[in-house]
């Protein structure tokens, strides 16, 4: 389904490159957490997958489409078969968590029947209802990642990717949120989890890559968080 | 673009408007000020016109006729002249008339006015007064006059002598301060709109440098870019539109006391300005605000959505 063949990756002005000749495939329904140290190039990964940044060598495929070679207009719809969560949640601060959420579905061209069935379900299974009309300066970390999770979920996209969605989270919210992402995967939805957290990836004991100076180092099956 | 979007993006609009409140109130502000330049300036220009054209009727062209020219020879003269472009008006005033201005003029002036009881007949001709449509058409007028063409049908003299050529002097500067006037308005205009116009471009492209994480946000959610745009724009306009009628409400008062103080000063009362080209002014100060709102989010959202 998604498949990095040889990528590399540096920015200007930097000598180093954050990738350097990755390869891998990721097939549908799979749950994979991506591994390592700040700096590894976790976030590059994601970042190239989403078509916010290009790849200086080698090619991205989602499915038979090549990410590198999207013109923006066309990112767009690659966007809306990813659903993202950011460890800054990146929400829309002057937007309710209702709101936050219905404008992914109005970016999508759902009609308001839809967004008015599909929005307080999908809160509810964050266990957000009751704070629909909060906004997020309104609500705490963990029920912040909640509501992104929900708003990256809300179009049924086939990938959700999630950057480093624990690493502002207390250990209970960070178990909260590992066990939805385990719940969205066993639904069928292929899952990305980039993570420098040991205990979250050991505690998955799903497959793991691990990434170390932009390369990738190891790629297990059952794995477990060993740098 | 579909109505749904339409609606959502117009809505969109409203709610970040009242949500910013902050952010809003500075844009309206500084787009307020800007409207208040063109109101200015607007007020100026009909001050300047009104005196300029004020100063322009106090010329005009005299035709004195000789004492013995016929009321029909004159009146064709008058009808001529009126088919002219250059001609804005000609009054006749008949040899009776003038007679009688001329008495009124001299009343306290006794002695005039006995040696004028001397005289058996009427010493004085019938005039033409031509008022031009520009003081720079008197000449072409008093050419025209001049030619003798228009007294090709009667062989005889009839016109004694026409002013211009005594006035040329007073007519020629008049036309100068006039063009001096007009251009130095148009150039202060331009300086001060285009001022301002900046101004309110940077208030509002700060305002989106803002929400510039905001917008990374919606494209990675997969919004187009329409969609993400129209809001600011939306935006945008009602900067124009609240600060179009802010500026109309405070010219109310200083229209009001400009004019009952300073009508005299100014030569024309701006309060009845105001009033008699109201909507012409809500009408001016919103496009213009609205576009300039719209134009100034459309190029400021352009940088955050290129990549």
């Amino acid at each position: 389904m998604i498949r990095f063949e040889n990528v590399t990756k540096i920015y200007p002005n930097a000598g180093e490159p954050s990738l350097e000749d990755v390869s891998f495939e990721i097939k549908e329904g799979e749950f994979v957490s991506i591994v390592g140290h700040s700096g590894a190039g976790k976030t590059t990964l994601v970042k190239l997958l989403l078509g916010e940044e290009k790849p200086t060598r080698g090619n991205i495929f989602f499915e038979e489409v090549e990410v590198g070679k999207l013109k923006p207009s066309k990112l767009t719809n690659l966007r809306r078969r990813i659903g993202t969560v950011f460890q800054d949640f990146r929400l829309l601060p002057n937007k309710t968590a209702y709101e936050n959420i219905a404008f992914a579905m109005e970016s999508a061209g759902k009609t308001d029947e839809e967004i008015e069935s599909d929005v307080p379900h999908v809160l509810d299974l964050v266990d957000l209802g009751s704070k629909a009309f909060h906004f997020p300066h309104q609500l705490s970390g963990g029920e912040k990642q909640r509501l992104s999770i929900a708003r990256a979920i809300i179009n049924n996209p086939e990938v959700v990717v999630a950057d480093e969605p624990t690493g502002n989270l207390d250990p209970v919210n960070t178990y909260e949120v590992v066990h939805i992402l385990k719940k969205i995967n066993s639904l069928g939805t292929t899952v990305i989890l980039t993570t420098h957290n040991k205990g979250v990836v050991d505690a998955i004991h799903k497959r793991v890559i691990t990434l170390e100076d932009g390369k990738v180092i190891r790629d297990d099956e059952k794995g477990k968080y060993i740098i | 673009m579909k109505v749904l979007d339409l609606k959502r993006i117009v809505r969109g609009g409203f709610l970040n408007f009242v949500r910013n409140g902050f952010v809003s109130l500075s844009s309206v502000l500084v787009m307020t000020i800007t409207l208040c330049v063109i109101t200015i300036i607007i007020f100026s220009q009909a001050v300047l016109n009104f005196s300029l054209s004020q100063l322009q009727d106090k010329v005009d062209v005299t035709v004195f006729f000789t004492v013995g020219a016929s009321e029909s020879e004159i009146l064709g003269i008058k009808n001529q002249l009126e088919e002219l472009p250059e001609v804005a008006g000609v009054e006749y005033i008949s040899a009776e008339q003038a007679l009688e201005n001329f008495k009124k003029r001299h009343e306290t002036d006794y002695l005039t006015l006995q040696a004028l009881e001397e005289l058996d007949e009427n010493p004085l001709g019938a005039t033409l007064n031509i008022e031009a449509v520009e003081a720079s058409r008197y000449e072409q007028i008093a050419n025209f006059l001049e030619d003798g063409d228009i007294l090709a049908s009667n062989q005889r003299v009839i016109i004694d002598k026409i002013n211009y050529f005594q006035n040329k002097l007073v007519i020629d500067r008049l036309i100068s301060i006039t063009e001096g006037a007009k251009r130095l308005g148009l150039g202060i205009t331009f300086v001060l709109v285009l001022i301002s116009v900046v101004i309110t471009f940077n208030t509002l492209r700060l305002t989106i440098y803002i929400a510039r994480e905001e917008i990374g946000v919606m494209r990675v959610v997969g919004a187009e870019n329409h969609y993400i745009r129209g809001p600011f724009m939306v935006e945008g306009m009602i900067y124009g539109l609240v600060s179009a009628f802010i500026t109309m409400l405070f010219f109310y008062p200083i229209s009001l006391w400009l004019g009952a103080n300073m009508t005299d000063f100014l030569g024309i009362n701006l309060n009845s300005y105001y009033f008699s080209n109201f909507f012409q002014l809500l009408i001016i100060n919103a496009v213009f605000g609205m576009l300039l709102g719209v134009i100034s989010s459309f190029l400021a959202t352009r940088a955050y959505l290129k990549k």
